[in-house]
C-alpha cells in the first residue's frame, strides 16, 4: 500500500522551505503537496517517490513526521469520474479523512488519493467494485 | 549516615547547641559595619537575646541589604583569614559577594558531603559534576562535598553535550549533580546518538539549581532509569547543601546545626506555625566569615511538621512551591511556572522544553504558553493536534483558572536551556 508523508510545521515564513530542502538534498522527488491549516499550525503532506527515506531524513532533522497509508485510485479523467468512487465510499459508510486529486500527463488519467481509517478495508470494497488501485511503486513512479 | 551523632541529635541538644552557635554569630556579626549599624538603628541588644524565639526580635537581612554591603561590609574577620569568595551577579545592580574561611570551607564540604549521602551517593560513585564552575557555588560546593565523600569526581562542568556523554561512558559515571532542564536536554542529544540514556548506568542524580515539578523528576528517573533527588541551596547561605532530601523522599533535612529556618508570611513578615507555606527565612549560625541572620530567601515553602523516617531529627522543608518573585498576578490570579510546568510535564505528546509569555492587550492580561510537539507522539492527524490543544488548554485551566492560550511550536524550536531555563517572558509594562 503507498504511503504519503505527514509533517507538522508552523505557519510561519520558511518553513515549507526548510522541509522541501531536506526533500531535495535526498534526492527524492516530490509527487504532490497538499497543506492543510489550522491556524497557527498545519499539517503539510507530501506525496514522494521514496517515502521511506524522506521519513527516516526528516525524522534525523528532529522534525515531526509520520508515515500514513493512503489509498491511490485511478479514475477517468471525465465529467462524473470522481462521483462515482464518492457513491462507492458514501454507501460503504468510510470517512474520507484527507484527500486531493491530480492529473497525469500526458495519458490524462486522473488519480484521487485519499486517507481513511481502516485503509485494507476500503481497497477491498474499491477493489470489489472494480476500482484501479495504485499500487505503491506505480504511484511513486507516476 | 556520614555523621549520625549529629544527622540524629536530640532536639533538645540541637537546640542548644543552636543558641549557643546564634549567640556567637550574634557576637561577631558586631564586628561587620552593616550589623553594627542595623543593630543600633533598631535598637538591638545582642547580649539580651537568651533564647531561640528571641530571634525573632532582629530585623530581616535581604538581598539588597547584600548589595548595598559590597564588596565587604558584611565580612566579620579579617582579610588575611579567607580563603575563598563567591559572588552571584545580580541581574540588576550589584553582585552580592559571600566569603569563606578555610573553617567555613571545610564545615560546608562536610555538610554537602552528609547531604550527598542521605540522597544515596557513596564513595564508590563516579560523580559527574555538569553544573557551572566559577564564581557560582553550585559547581564548587558541591564538587569539594562530593570529594568529602570520597566520590571520584569528574569536573565537566556545564554545556559540550557530546563530550559529557563521552565522560559518562569512558569514566562509567554512576551519579550525576546536573540542572533538570539540562538533563532532559541531554537526553535528547543521547537519544539523538542513537543510545538509550537508560543505558548509560547512571544510577542516581542530584538536581537543583533551578525549580522543577515532581513530574519533572519522574521524567527524569524514567528517562535514565535513575533515582533523582532534590536539593535546596542558596548563596548566600553557602551555596547547594543547606537542605537535602533523604532517600524516604518526604522532603529535605534543613542541616539545624547550620542554619535556622523560619517560615513568614511573606507580606507582612509575621511568623507562620509549621506546616503552613510561606517564605522561608534562614539565620546562617555556622559560618565565621560572614554570619547572616533571618535572610528573606524569596522562595516559598513550608516546614514538615512530621519527623522523618529515616530517624534524622533535623526538620525538612518541603519541595520550593515557587520565588515570591516568580509568582504571575494574571487577571488577578497567583499563578506559579512550577503549576503549568507540572500540568506539561504530564502529557506525553509534549516535549521537555515549553515558555510562558504573558502580555497585556487593552488591559487585559493574556498568557501564551509556547509548547513543543514531542516528534514521537505525532501521527499525522490535523484533528489529533487540534484535540491536543483544547487538552492542554483545558488541563490548565484547571489549575490555574485562567484560559490560557496555547501554540504548538515544532519540536527544538524552543531556545534548549543549558543552564537555568528562561521560562517566563513577562511584556507587561506596570
Ligand atoms: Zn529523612
Amino acid at each position: 500500500m503507498p504511503h504519503q508523508l505527514s509533517i507538522f510545521a508552523e505557519n510561519k515564513p520558511g518553513k515549507i522551505e526548510k522541509i522541501t530542502g531536506i526533500i531535495a538534498e535526498g534526492q527524492i522527488n516530490i509527487r504532490a503537496v497538499t497543506i492543510s491549516d489550522a491556524g497557527d499550525y498545519g499539517i503539510i503532506k507530501l506525496l514522494v517517490d521514496n517515502p521511506e527515506r524522506g521519513f527516516e531524513l526528516l525524522k534525523s532533522e528532529n522534525i515531526a513526521v509520520n508515515l500514513k497509508e493512503i489509498i491511490a485510485v485511478k479514475i477517468e479523467d471525465k465529467i462524473g469520474g470522481l462521483h462515482e468512487i464518492s457513491k462507492v465510499l458514501r454507501e460503504n459508510n468510510i470517512n474520507v479523512n484527507d484527500s486531493y486529486g491530480f492529473i497525469t500527463e500526458p495519458k490524462k488519467e486522473a488519480v484521487f488519493i485519499f486517507q481513511v481509517a481502516d485503509p485494507i478495508h476500503a481497497e477491498n470494497i474499491l477493489k470489489k467494485e472494480g476500482f484501479s488501485l495504485l499500487s505503491d511503486r506505480e504511484l511513486y513512479l507516476i | 549516615m556520614f555523621n549520625s551523632s549529629i544527622e540524629q541529635i536530640p532536639r533538645q541538644e540541637l537546640e542548644a547547641l543552636q543558641l549557643d552557635r546564634l549567640k556567637k554569630a550574634l557576637e561577631a556579626a558586631q564586628r561587620t559595619p552593616f550589623y553594627k549599624k542595623q543593630f543600633s538603628d533598631n535598637n538591638i541588644d545582642v547580649s539580651k537575646i537568651n533564647s531561640l524565639s528571641d530571634l525573632k526580635k532582629l530585623p530581616f537581612t535581604t538581598k539588597s541589604d547584600l548589595r548595598v554591603s559590597y564588596p565587604d561590609g558584611m565580612c566579620a574577620v579579617d582579610r588575611n583569614v579567607i580563603v575563598r569568595m563567591h559572588a552571584s551577579s545580580g541581574t540588576t545592580g550589584k553582585s552580592t559577594v559571600i566569603f569563606y574561611t578555610r573553617k567555613d570551607i571545610e564545615e560546608w564540604s562536610s555538610l554537602v558531603a552528609r547531604g550527598l549521602y542521605s540522597s544515596g551517593i557513596r564513595s564508590e560513585d563516579v560523580f559527574q559534576n555538569m553544573m557551572g564552575y566559577g564564581l557560582f557555588t553550585g559547581g564548587l560546593g558541591l564538587h569539594y562535598g562530593a570529594e568529602k565523600l570520597g566520590c571520584m569526581i569528574i569536573p565537566s562542568a556545564t554545556g559540550n553535550s557530546l563530550k559529557q556523554i563521552q565522560l559518562i561512558q569512558d569514566f562509567k559515571t554512576t551519579a550525576v549533580h546536573i540542572t533538570p532542564s539540562y538533563a532532559l536536554h541531554l537526553a535528547d542529544v543521547i537519544n539523538g546518538e542513537g543510545i538509550n540514556p537508560a543505558d548509560l548506568g547512571i544510577r542516581r542524580a542530584v538536581l537543583g539549581a533551578e525549580p522543577y515539578s515532581e513530574a519533572t523528576r519522574d521524567k527524569i528517573q524514567d528517562i535514565y532509569g535513575l533515582k533523582a533527588y532534590n536539593n535546596y541551596g542558596l548563596s548566600e547561605m553557602n551555596g547547594p547543601g543547606v537542605a537535602f532530601e533523604c532517600e524516604e523522599l518526604g522532603g529535605m533535612h534543613i542541616w539545624e546545626d547550620f542554619y535556622i529556618p523560619e517560615i513568614i508570611n511573606p507580606e507582612t513578615g509575621e511568623n507562620l506555625p509549621d506546616g503552613e507555606t510561606g517564605e522561608l527565612v534562614i539565620t546562617h549560625i555556622n559560618r565565621e566569615a560572614m554570619p547572616i541572620f533571618r535572610y528573606r530567601t524569596r522562595d516559598l515553602t513550608r516546614i514538615i511538621p512530621e519527623p522523618c523516617r529515616c530517624g534524622r531529627t533535623h526538620k525538612r522543608i518541603d519541595r520550593m512551591k515557587g520565588r515570591t518573585d516568580d509568582m504571575l498576578i494574571i487577571s488577578g490570579v497567583n499563578i506559579f511556572p512550577s503549576q503549568i510546568e507540572s500540568v506539561l510535564m504530564n502529557i506525553p505528546e509534549v516535549g521537555n522544553n515549553y515558555q510562558i509569555v504573558v502580555d497585556r492587550e487593552n488591559n487585559l492580561d493574556k498568557i501564551h504558553i509556547k509548547v513543543e510537539l514531542y516528534s514521537k507522539m505525532f501521527h499525522g492527524d490535523i484533528k489529533e493536534l487540534d484535540s491536543l490543544r483544547k487538552n492542554i488548554t483545558d488541563l490548565l485551566k484547571s489549575t490555574i483558572i485562567v484560559t490560557p492560550k496555547i501554540e504548538l511550536l515544532e519540536p527544538g524550536s524552543l531556545p534548549p536551556s543549558t543552564g537555568k531555563a528562561v521560562r517566563v517572558i513577562d511584556n507587561r509594562k506596570i
